[in-house]
């Protein structure tokens, strides 16, 4: 019996299909894929829903609700509750951070932009981030700069239970060319958001990378908004924690300009790795690419993606993509995979969207058998193949050494 | 010289049915540098001896044996028998996602060997047979058989085998989906393997037309689960001339001898 479930859905142009012009739809048409059901499904638009600044406005979840539905709400009370970091014996988490001299200015309160300006939770999980977090870093590096070594805030969890709040403002200035890493290890119950600002023409990469230990649980939301012909890449890379939600958003303030979101999973027995992606086009004539990959192995091993693009009406000559894959190595996995697509005109470049999820089936092993490759290694070609297409985009060799190692000893571990 | 034997191979599956034997004892013996094909309608076993061989795990041997130079292959892993020199030709090669033909190509050369092939030579004997097989360079690029059509998958297949240079192939209906262009350029191959690396092919079709561009020695007919007849290459050509209607008769019996086809016929 196979045991993964896997749930897919689409929706393209349900709300606005009066939008649609003959040319704008045969536009659209070439490219979307149609190899899969797009089962109309009834939901408000993305664009509706909540964001705020004030915990009251979002109840504690059930599990029932559709930005939940996915999720171990029950296992996630302690991050969902409207509490202070622990701070004895000591903080929860800690952070460094590794940046040119000037980079790291005061602290923002709540309200002081541009805090604030561009990240408005959207979840309860977001909002107790935000409402306890009296001192945000701000980070920023200058109009034109172009620092050689990519920055670093690098937080560590003291110890799984403890609850940790943070939110971080990150600016690029006006044509800057940066990499900005933001690293978890250790573990607590940590809730981080994280706010970009992509200043005009600047280059922008964030790599948000989840190396907890086993016991920890994370929920992030990291919004960004971007400038003018600027770019702005956003790579999740999830393999260490028992849970990790992530939500991506992005929206721009210029024309021209681009968004890449990024992913790479690896799911093992019990963990739940989750990755939801928001491109709001907002403004004409601009580019987004989504594209996020996993690997599941043992039992209960959960991964969840959800792909949202809204493309506004004002949105002309947008050109979006978003896809998700996954490879599922053993039974007992599961992969949800979800793509929505909004399309508010039909005057664009194009939207496309697909989702797979493969099996690594007998079938795949005997023909590398077959070739006198042995087993193990013929699962480790193919797992590092398929996630090695997300690696090779951090252009930062140390960690994309670092993360293959670990994606080796996810694939070792299952062998024992 | 080399040499694979099979004797008595009895192999049955599993189905929704029940067990069901696919095999009713076959025995071949091809030595290197020899040249057998397999006849037969289809359903009557062929593709099975070729994944039995090469220890498909659908297949289950329940007697009778398979020896390579007196070795029990039967009692090795898929992997160790094709580094033991066997190789398999699918008729259905399989796509494997995430790994790309070059990695492919050199992780199994690199298997079959024992050691790494120099890079500059692999990359060079790559580029080569590649040529000669017509298949675009780009190809190492793409993943293993991704979105390749059925022939380019087969001329893939007949590029492992030269770069691999086995003892033994076996071919599974290499033939099955090619047009005249792609069968002459893969059997070309075949032929360049068979002179270079005095290999032992076991040509596995349902066609004769194969047999134009690549000459076997002998040719072995098989009707359900059976070896029915045997001769040389003048039985293809009578094959060609009366299909296998003629053994259709007798094709429920399993006790039909090929002097009884014979006279059937």
């Amino acid at each position: 019996m196979t045991a993964e479930t896997v749930t897919e859905k689409a929706r393209i142009g349900a709300p606005s299909i009066a939008g649609f012009t003959e040319e704008g739809e045969g536009l659209v048409a070439a490219k979307v894929d149609h190899g899969h059901n797009h089962g109309v499904t009834v939901m408000s638009s993305r664009a509706e829903r909540l964001t705020s600044f004030d915990v009251a406005d979002f109840p504690l979840p059930t599990g029932r609700e559709e930005e939940w539905r996915f999720s171990p709400v029950r296992a996630l009370a302690n991050l969902l509750s409207d509490t202070a970091t622990d701070l004895d014996p000591a903080p929860a988490a800690d952070f460094t951070v590794e940046a040119p001299e000037g980079y790291v200015r005061s602290p923002l309160a709540a309200g002081s932009a541009p805090r604030g300006t561009v990240l408005v939770p959207a979840d309860r999980a977001a909002a107790v981030a935000s409402a306890n977090t009296e001192e945000a870093l701000h980070v920023v590096i200058p109009a034109d700069a172009e620092p050689a070594e990519p920055l670093r805030i690098l937080v560590h969890g003291a110890g799984a239970g403890h609850r940790s709040n943070a939110h971080y403002v990150l600016e690029a200035g006006a044509n800057s060319r940066s990499v900005v890493i933001l690293e978890h290890t250790g573990a607590a119950d940590h809730n981080g958001n994280l706010e970009v600002i992509v200043g005009e023409g600047a280059k922008l990469t964030v790599i948000s990378v989840q190396l907890w230990e086993d016991d920890a649980k994370h929920l992030a939301q990291h919004d960004a908004q971007v400038g003018k012909d600027a770019v702005y890449k956003h790579i999740a890379v999830s393999l260490g924690g028992s849970i990790v939600r992530l939500n991506s958003n992005v929206r721009f303030s210029g024309e021209g300009a681009e968004a890449e979101l990024l992913g790479l999973y690896f799911a093992d027995a019990g963990q739940h790795l989750e990755h939801r992606s928001f491109v709001d086009h907002n403004v004409a004539n601009c580019k987004s690419n989504v594209l996020y990959k996993g690997a599941l192995q043992g039992k209960d091993a959960h991964t969840v993606w959800v792909g949202d693009v809204l493309i506004q009406k004002q949105a002309l000559g947008t050109d979006s993509y978003e896809k998700n894959q996954n490879l599922i190595l053993t039974d007992g996995c599961r992969a949800d995979s979800v793509p929505n697509l909004e399309i508010e005109t039909g005057l664009i470049e194009g939207a496309g969207h697909a989702s797979s999820t493969g099996r690594f089936d007998d079938e795949h092993l005997f023909y590398l058998m077959a070739r006198g490759i042995p087993e193990d290694v013929a699962r480790r070609l193919v797992v590092r193949g398929f996630l090695n297409e997300i690696i090779q985009k951090i252009n930062v060799p140390a960690l994309e050494e670092r993360l293959t190692d670990a994606v080796e000893r996810e694939l070792a571990a299952s062998e024992n | 010289m080399s040499t694979l034997e099979i004797k008595d191979l009895h192999v049955s599956i599993e189905t929704e049915q029940g067990t069901k034997e696919i095999l009713k004892g076959v025995s071949l013996t091809i030595r290197t540098g020899e040249t057998h094909a397999i006849m037969g309608p289809n359903g009557s076993g062929k593709s099975t001896l070729a994944s039995t061989i090469a220890g498909h795990p659908r297949y289950n041997v329940t007697s009778g044996s398979i020896t390579l130079d007196g070795e029990d292959v039967l009692a090795m892993s898929v992997d160790e028998r094709a580094r033991a020199g066997v190789f398999l030709a699918m008729q259905y090669p399989v796509e494997v996602p995430g790994v790309s033909m070059t990695n492919f190509l050199r992780t199994a050369k690199t298997a079959i060997d024992g050691e790494a092939p120099k890079l500059r030579t692999w990359t060079k004997d790559v580029k080569a047979a590649m040529q000669k097989l017509r298949i675009d360079a780009d190809f190492t690029q793409r993943n293993v058989n991704e979105g390749f059509s059925g022939g380019e998958k087969k001329r893939v297949e007949i590029l492992q085998l030269e770069l691999f240079k086995p003892k033994f192939a076996v071919l599974d209906e290499t033939d099955s989906g090619l047009d005249v262009d792609a069968l002459k350029v893969v059997s070309e191959g075949v032929n360049r393997a068979h002179a270079e690396g005095n290999m032992g092919t076991l040509l596995i079709t349902h066609y004769t037309r194969i047999l134009r561009y690549i000459k076997p020695e002998f040719v072995h007919v098989f009707v359900d689960g059976q070896v029915v007849e045997e001769g040389g290459p003048e039985l293809a050509d009578r094959l060609e001339e009366e299909g296998y209607d003629r053994y259709a008769k007798g094709a429920g019996a399993a006790t039909i001898s090929a002097a009884d086809a014979a006279v059937q016929g």
